[in-house]
């Protein structure tokens, strides 16, 4: 069922950020799946156009913050004739419920999706308990 | 009481006024109240720019499989079509869902007259750009006068 579903276009949504920007560009959500398994976190985020070395991510305090910056210097020259979307640069924050190994966080960047991996640190993970 | 109220909800009108209007674009971006409308384009996205005397078509496309990937051209139409495929382990729990998958399959027409000879695609972070050289014959010409 699924395979043959038609795909939809969706909205780009934009970043309604706390605090002001200093660059007067567009900063968007990237659409995000996150999944978890037992002993890591998995969260893959849509950032078409971002290059590998414009992506930078942290952890700080809980709260897993990615950003993709946009080459917006492709677009210089172009005279646009029909337009559907908009671009600009990428931001998302998530606050992590499970503790995180910050220290082996890995990330992968291709075709213009960001993979992550966030290995449990050892007191998070579950855990099945004897009974004697 | 009702004076310190108003006050402190009134205390900066845009920012209401701002507030309502993000709420509305919110319900406009869920999926409520959502069937499919003629005003929104079909998948994938597409962007179409002018440079020089060709057409530069960029796609947003992320996370799609090239080879998978079939573009077709045929005098001032392009056919885009492909499928977008989830590779996740079955043994995961999920958090959330935002990406969509499936197939997709659009036609796009121009114009101008195109050569379909010299088109070139290029996929790259997750973006399709299709050169899309006009015919030689389509260009406009200077005509001089007598």
């Amino acid at each position: 069922m699924t395979s043959t579903q038609e795909l939809q276009v969706q909205k780009k949504r934009e970043l309604e950020n706390k605090q002001e920007t200093t660059i007067p560009a567009r900063m968007f959500v990237p659409v995000s799946d996150i999944y978890e398994a037992e002993n890591e976190l998995m969260v893959v985020l849509e950032m078409p156009g971002v290059e590998k070395s414009n992506v930078a991510v942290h952890v700080e305090d809980g709260v897993l913050n990615v950003e993709g910056r946009l080459d917006l210097t492709k677009y210089q020259g172009l005279q646009p004739l029909y337009t559907e979307y908009n671009i600009g640069h990428y931001s998302r924050s998530f606050r992590l419920s499970s503790k995180i190994d910050q220290n082996q966080i890995a990330a992968e960047m291709k075709d213009g999706t960001l993979s992550l991996r966030l290995p449990k640190i050892e007191e998070a993970k579950p855990r099945t308990i004897q009974i004697k | 009481m009702w004076g310190a109220n108003m006050l402190m909800t009134f205390a900066d009108p845009f920012d209401a006024l701002f507030n309502l209007q993000r709420a509305l674009e919110g319900r406009l971006a869920s999926d409520w109240l959502r069937d499919q409308t003629t005003s929104e384009g079909p998948y994938p996205p597409i962007n179409v720019f002018q440079q020089g005397d060709d057409i530069l078509a960029i796609i947003e496309l992320p996370g799609i499989q090239k080879d998978s990937l079939q573009i077709q051209a045929k005098e001032n139409t392009i056919r885009i079509a492909g499928k977008k495929s989830a590779s996740y382990p079955d043994d995961v729990s999920v958090h959330r869902r935002e990406r969509t998958f499936g197939e997709f399959d659009r036609t796009l027409s121009l114009p101008v007259g195109l050569d379909p000879d010299r088109i070139k695609a290029e996929y790259r972070d997750g973006i399709l750009a299709l050169h899309l050289p006009r015919l030689e014959r389509d260009k406009p010409r200077t005509i001089r006068v007598s």
